[in-house]
């Protein structure tokens, strides 16, 4: 009897310990906590509607909350009370997955990355579609970028932050020593020459491959291919893809003209470290990384030049808009339509775009205001850079693709931060078909 | 009246006072918060690991979600996970001993000093810790680890992205942290040592060594068995010890635990049904393992059998 009870017990400490877990509340210091920050604007209005986000970036909070006191001013009659709650990245995400599954505690407004936004794609959708406040403005916008935070049958959920365009950043310290013309770089044969001119000529290699999606994704969107086709099938491993994979890993193996990135990615302190010091010779990257060269890697001042992507053979794609974040009202939002307007106002507007640029730096996704005088101002970012960025960016407007999203490029990402692109460039341990075959059938194991 | 009321008090306070209840009184905040916010969940979880469950749209699938989990990545993330907890377990088990009894020596100086830089560890956040970790392991030349090994003439190491230099670092990351909890548990055990049999040991002229593996041992028996549950059960576990390195990726998954696969999968992407169903595979993995050890070790028996 007492043998029993003591395996009872034993049964019941172990049922204890191990679903503890199986609620996902583990890694409690990592998950748990308070918003980092929080910003109110318009307690003091009265009869205020109440309007509150999440987002995961401080400088997208602060972003709002300019845009709540413009709204406040300018509708008197209709004032919000707006507060803006910041969270750790993965915090945020979880915590709204989990308050729109179980249907209570989401936000009105909240923002989402995009590598996250098929996540929330699925089932139900608990986000409100926001065609009525696009729709009368959606010839204005880079479409593709818009398309990004839609579903299958159009409809748009998210509000863009920035184009967010693929470009390379040339050091043009370095490639005067190396004695390249960066005028002459059209396609990416001409690159790699160019390449082979630097490594000869100084000591840096000609770029950084990361090792994570940035690594492909942009090459294989501007080569005109896909992670899937149009009937959602898997074709990351097909020909056209595991092509552009090896020709990604000739620059680092064949040609001996780039290195795996320090830190592994673009926003390691190592890396910025390493860039800094002109490290590479350079950067494929998106605009908004503008900010964090600005940033974290300030010895580059007047050095960059901004050019869009060579020319990939039979392709007329200039950019690829990668990365950002969509804004999204959710279905629990107390004033669906109020905050919805506010939504645009805030960043569907012309001037709401152009607050866009002047205060967090980011490429409008309209690109109706590129030439308006606020965006052609003087300001810091052009004197870091260069004045014709915008001239650039209108120059290859109708040149931009975008990603395609399903709920399955998640794993795809996944699979390639994990192990494609650590296999293929880092390691070496296997041949760009191989880690495309094998990441392919993965997925393919768990697609429904 | 006054009397009945007080009367029916009176019989309400002796049944609430009487041997038969009280117990079950004192321990109900405990069965109470177990069954809401333990038994509940658990069974849920095992209910939603038959289901897929999307906003509004929750469906039973069968088995498919348990279909789905015996990929290699779980193969993976179990074979990770199985090589740390035997070496957690080979570490956390006997070098605490071995440092317990340094402790507990009177020729020891300034044992209380050890005795508190051991703990310390314990009490801070594993997210700092391993920070602090991730920076000291750090890939480039000038990282404390590598400046140390080039200083003895030996190659700087890409800690984070191989296979064995991504288990070492979880591994004394997590036997750093739990090295003072299971010294204390260990002393405590020696206190209870009684003196006399050391003296008698003196008497037959056993050495150091011999009343160590005489005396000492078969004496925390108790205790060994103890530490050896609990560091398998929070193995099994493991999640922070990855995911201060890595978060959600690893490259080629030479840091994913089973617990991090459950994450990534359940929280990370939503699908929650998935995790669910990983979760009772974790769960059936360390009852197997616990009842094996503790049957092994004999914790099942009495102690007059």
């Amino acid at each position: 009897m007492k043998k029993w009870f003591g395996v009872l017990t034993l049964a019941l400490t172990l049922f204890l310990v191990g679903c503890g877990d199986g609620n996902g509340d583990n890694g409690d210091d990592a998950a748990e906590g308070d918003a980092e920050e929080i910003v109110t604007v318009g307690e003091d209005l009265e009869d205020a509607t109440e309007i509150n986000l999440w987002t995961f970036a401080g400088s997208h909070a602060e972003f709002f909350e300019d845009a709540a006191v413009r709204w406040n001013e300018e509708y008197p009659d209709n004032p919000i009370q707006f507060t803006a709650e910041t969270y750790p990245f993965d915090q945020m995400h979880n915590n709204l997955t989990l308050a729109l599954q179980s249907g209570e505690g989401a936000p009105d407004m909240a923002d989402i990355e995009i590598a996250r936004f098929p996540n929330f794609l699925q089932g139900d959708i608990q986000l409100e579609p926001l065609n009525d406040i696009f729709e009368p403005e959606i010839d204005n916008f880079i479409e593709e970028r818009v398309d990004m935070y839609s579903d299958e049958n159009g409809d748009y959920y998210g509000a863009p932050t920035h184009l967010g365009a693929t470009m390379v950043y040339y050091n043009t310290e370095i490639m005067d020593e190396a004695g390249v013309d960066i005028e002459s770089i059209e396609t990416w044969d001409d690159y790699i020459e160019a390449g082979q001119q630097v490594t000869e000529n100084t000591d840096v290699p000609m770029t950084t491959i990361p090792e994570n999606w940035y690594g492909i994704w942009p090459f294989i969107r501007q080569a005109g291919s896909s992670f899937f086709d149009d009937d959602l099938n898997l074709i990351m491993d097909n020909d056209e893809n595991v092509e552009i994979l090896e020709f990604v890993s000739s620059m680092v193996s064949e040609h001996d003209i780039a290195e795996v990135t320090p830190g592994g990615h673009y926003h390691a302190e190592e890396f910025f470290g390493f860039m800094n010091d002109g490290g590479q010779a350079s950067l494929i990257a998106p605009t908004f990384y503008m900010n964090e060269l600005m940033n974290n890697m300030e010895d580059l001042s007047g050095k960059l030049e901004i050019r869009p992507l060579p020319e990939w053979p039979g392709s007329d794609t200039r950019s690829v808009a990668m990365g950002g974040t969509g804004t999204t009202v959710t279905n629990q939002a107390e004033d669906v339509d109020l905050t919805k307007e506010f939504l645009a106002f805030a960043k569907l507007s012309e001037e709401g775009n152009i607050e866009l640029w002047n205060q967090l730096g980011f490429d409008p996704p309209r690109w109706d205001v590129w030439e308006s005088e606020e965006i052609r101002a003087d300001n810091e970012i052009y004197d870091f850079f260069h004045d014709d960025i915008f001239d650039i960016l209108l120059d290859i407007r109708d040149d931009v693709v975008g990603v395609h999203m399903n709920q399955y490029t998640p794993d795809v990402l996944d699979e390639i931060d994990s192990n494609v692109m650590f296999n293929v460039i880092r390691q070496e341990s296997q041949t760009p078909r191989e880690a495309l075959e094998q990441a392919a059938e993965s997925i393919r194991a768990g697609m429904q | 009246m006054a009397n009945q009321s007080n009367a029916q008090n009176n019989r309400v306070m002796k049944f609430l006072n009487s041997k038969k209840v009280v117990p079950y009184i004192l321990v109900s905040p405990f069965i109470v918060t177990f069954i809401v916010l333990t038994l509940y969940p658990a069974i849920q979880a095992f209910i939603m690991s038959f289901q897929r469950i999307l906003p509004g749209q929750t469906e039973f699938i069968g088995l498919s979600n348990y279909r789905r989990v015996l990929s290699p990545t779980f193969y993976t993330a179990f074979q990770n996970t199985t090589i740390y907890v035997i070496l957690t377990t080979l570490i956390l088990v006997t070098v605490p001993i071995l440092l317990a009894a340094l402790l507990n020596s009177k020729a020891t100086k300034y044992s209380t000093f050890y005795r508190a830089s051991l703990f310390i560890p314990s009490l801070a956040s594993i997210i700092v810790a391993g920070t602090v970790f991730r920076l000291i392991f750090g890939e480039t030349d000038t990282a404390l680890a590598n400046q140390v090994i080039t200083w003895f003439g030996g190659e700087p190491i890409q800690w984070q992205y191989q296979s064995w230099s991504a288990m070492f670092l979880m591994v004394i990351l997590s036997s750093w942290r739990w090295m003072g909890v299971n010294v204390m548990y260990y002393l405590a055990a020696l206190q209870n040592v009684p003196p006399e049999l050391y003296e008698s040991a003196d008497i037959d002229g056993a050495s150091t060594v011999q009343k160590f593996f005489y005396v000492t041992i078969p004496h925390l028996k108790p205790i060994i068995t103890f530490v050896t549950t609990i560091t398998i059960i929070n193995g099994f576990r493991m999640f922070e010890e990855s995911y201060v390195f890595w978060e959600a990726n690893s490259p080629g998954n030479i840091g994913l635990s089973m617990v991090g696969y459950m994450y990534d999968q359940g929280v990370q992407r939503n699908d929650m049904g998935f995790g669910a169903a990983i979760g009772v595979i974790v769960l059936i993995i360390i009852f197997i393992v616990s009842i094996i050890q503790l049957k092994f070790t004999g914790a099942f028996k009495r102690g007059d059998e």
